[in-house]
């Protein structure tokens, strides 16, 4: 009986042309829009947390207490010695600098690390084989808003621990090129040793990044972050993107909904002699609205059909070479590449056939509830009810 | 005004001798005559603040009471948004009011690293009222011309860590002891920020420039002039003016 259902389903369906294409259309891109958005969302928050874990995370962060990360007036006093018990972390001193690159000021941040670590992937080894007296290392963002190349000169003025001025031309020995933009703008690494030489704070460090061996216990004036809170603000950030962006493909959805309602209102109202044949021929009612609904979500087989002819060389290219983001996006605070490789995973193509398919059932359904309340002889007739 | 007062103060107020013998005169003698000519009692001055921008200037018109060599009260009368905007000083603390807020705040730690204004002087080089003596050494290193101007040039050496600049230069006038310039070193010897005092006229039987010129030599750009219109000195100033009342007033 249900074989029937769908034979008689497509062959109206066919039979309708161009009525049923569109309506397969609008519901295919609707299809296709969803896969695409979360894809994307998914492939951007793949990349930031790795990105993020590989460049500034790793495995938490150790923190003085009287520093705020968000607060760059908690840097002048949020230092300590990191207490020798603590193993396995790459101590980090943050300082207020202000370089000066062709006579204008620009406030950066001054991060001391260790030559030797191998914790964030900051190129470090190019400490170990620079002469100059004041090797440091940038970002790309940072060697683009200063101007600077490597092997530039530039001239930074900071205070030691005592607020005395100092000030001396550092050299440009490498410039990394990440998509972890709070590692990057604004900022300029240094050797930990030099840092502690220009500001007097012999061994004190602001934080202290975790590397996959450490094991935290609580220590007095220091707080652990986890790579789970860190990540933790990334994931915020993203499912919030992901609300946003679903106002897009809701909409779209719903006029695809509204395409195959308004269809099926019309064909119950159009095709009352066929549902009366039907039920003369032997047919129950239920089988009636059941054939009028599968005729109804049939839509939503079609819809992938198409979805797929057109979605998968798509989806497979962009998966290839990935979407350009725009420059300035990638100023912001989180992590953005230039190039988001989306992700389509099975869970999110399950997913969405799932969501497309239930919901165009359902208002197949709706309309098709009223063929259960016809009068066959009236419906024969064609009369009006 | 405060601020003018301030750089005067900082250059020329000291207190014990200096060794280095210049023609007749010693390093401390020379500063103290400097200390005479300019410093008062009380002292009221109107001035201009004026602010170089990249493409634009700004000037900020105030008028400064100040007492001794700590306290101070300035208000700060055009342009229309600074208007009513009061800075009280007194010994090592400062509080700000601002009429818009309707609030008093006390300026510490790392706010007082925030430039006066959008200028070039930060509110910590306000502060700083110690006498020079007591956190340089100094020494008459030569005699220079600076237009048609003789002066000492005094080298200062800081003897204490806490200071903002551990060296300075001074350029002070061989007959009218007025400072005519001044240059401010990092530890590494560079130099961070030039003072230029000009238009010296004599007020009241002593010589004080009317137009200073105070500049990070490290950035383009002119820094900030300040221009004296009008000062008194040893004016009788009533008490209340010195106290946190007078902000809201």
């Amino acid at each position: 009986m249900m074989k029937l259902a769908f034979q008689i389903a497509y062959k109206n369906l066919m039979g309708a042309g161009l009525r049923t294409w569109l309506n397969v259309a609008v519901l295919s891109f609707a299809f296709v829009i969803i896969i695409f958005f979360n894809g994307l969302m998914d492939g951007w928050n793949r990349q930031s947390r790795t990105d993020s874990i590989a460049w500034e995370y790793g495995h938490g962060h150790l923190q003085n207490d009287a520093y705020d990360p968000y607060d760059a007036f908690t840097l002048q006093d949020g230092h300590a010695e990191i207490p020798s018990k603590v193993k396995n972390v790459t101590p980090i001193l943050v300082q207020q600098g202000n370089i000066y690159p062709e006579g204008r000021m620009m406030s950066v941040l001054l991060k001391g690390i260790d030559k030797e670590q191998g914790t964030i992937k900051i190129p470090t080894e190019a400490f170990t084989t620079s002469t100059a007296q004041f090797p440091a290392i940038i970002g790309n963002r940072m060697a683009e808003a200063a101007q600077l190349k490597v092997g530039d000169q530039v001239l930074l003025r900071w205070r030691d621990k005592n607020g005395t001025f100092d000030a001396s031309n550092i050299t440009i020995v490498d410039i990394f090129d990440t998509t972890v933009a709070s590692v990057d703008s604004g900022q300029i690494w240094l050797p930990i040793e030099t840092l502690w030489e220009m500001t007097g704070l012999h061994n004190h460090a602001t934080l202290a990044i975790a590397n996959s061996n450490y094991e935290h216990v609580p220590i007095e004036g220091w707080n652990f972050e986890s790579q789970a809170e860190m990540l933790q603000n990334l994931d915020d950030i993203i499912s919030m993107k992901k609300y946003s962006s679903s106002i897009l493909y809701i909409l779209l959805l719903a006029i695809a909904l509204l395409a195959i309602f308004d269809t099926q209102v019309l064909s119950i109202f159009r095709r009352q002699k066929e549902i009366g044949t039907y039920i003369a021929l032997g047919m129950t009612r239920l089988q009636v609205v059941r054939l009028f609904t599968v005729e109804g979500s049939m839509y939503s087989f079609l819809a992938m059909i198409v979805g797929c002819i057109y979605g998968i060389p798509l989806f497979i290219f962009l998966n290839a070479k990935g979407i350009g983001m725009p420059q300035a996006s990638q100023e912001m605070g989180i992590s953005l590449a230039d190039r988001i490789y989306p992700i389509f995973g099975l869970q999110l193509i399950v997913g969405t056939i799932l969501l497309v398919t239930i919901s165009a059932t359902i208002v197949s359904y709706l309309p098709a509830r009223k063929i259960a309340k016809m009068n066959p002889v009236l419906a024969l007739k064609g009369k009006l009810q | 005004m405060k601020t003018i007062k301030y750089i005067l103060v900082m250059i020329v107020i000291v207190g014990s001798g200096f060794e280095v013998q210049a023609q007749n005169l010693t390093a401390n003698e020379i500063i103290n005559k400097v200390d005479d000519n300019m410093s008062s009692e009380t002292q009221v001055v109107v001035s201009d603040m004026v602010i170089y921008g990249k493409r634009n200037k700004r000037t900020v018109t105030s008028k400064g009471y100040t007492r001794g060599k700590n306290d101070s009260f300035t208000e700060y009368l055009a342009p229309a948004r600074e208007e009513g905007t009061k800075m009280l000083k007194l010994e090592d603390r400062l509080w700000i009011y601002s009429p818009s807020t309707d609030r008093t705040i006390q300026l510490s730690g790392h706010m007082l690293r925030q430039s006066v204004m959008g200028s070039d002087l930060s509110y910590e080089d306000m502060m700083e009222d110690r006498e020079l003596t007591d956190i340089y050494e100094a020494t008459i290193i030569s005699e220079e011309t600076i237009g048609d101007r003789n002066t000492w040039k005094l080298e200062l050496i800081a003897k204490v860590d806490d200071v903002s600049y551990p060296k300075r230069t001074i350029w002070i006038d061989t007959e009218r002891f007025v400072p005519l310039k001044e240059e401010l070193f990092a530890k590494s010897g560079q130099l961070l920020k030039k003072v230029v005092m000009d238009d010296i006229k004599q007020v009241e039987g002593r010589w004080y420039p009317f137009k200073m010129n105070y500049k990070d030599v490290l950035k383009d750009g002119k820094g900030t002039d300040f221009i004296v219109k009008e000062i008194q000195f040893n004016v009788e100033i009533p008490e209340y003016i010195f106290t946190k009342a007078s902000l809201k007033k």
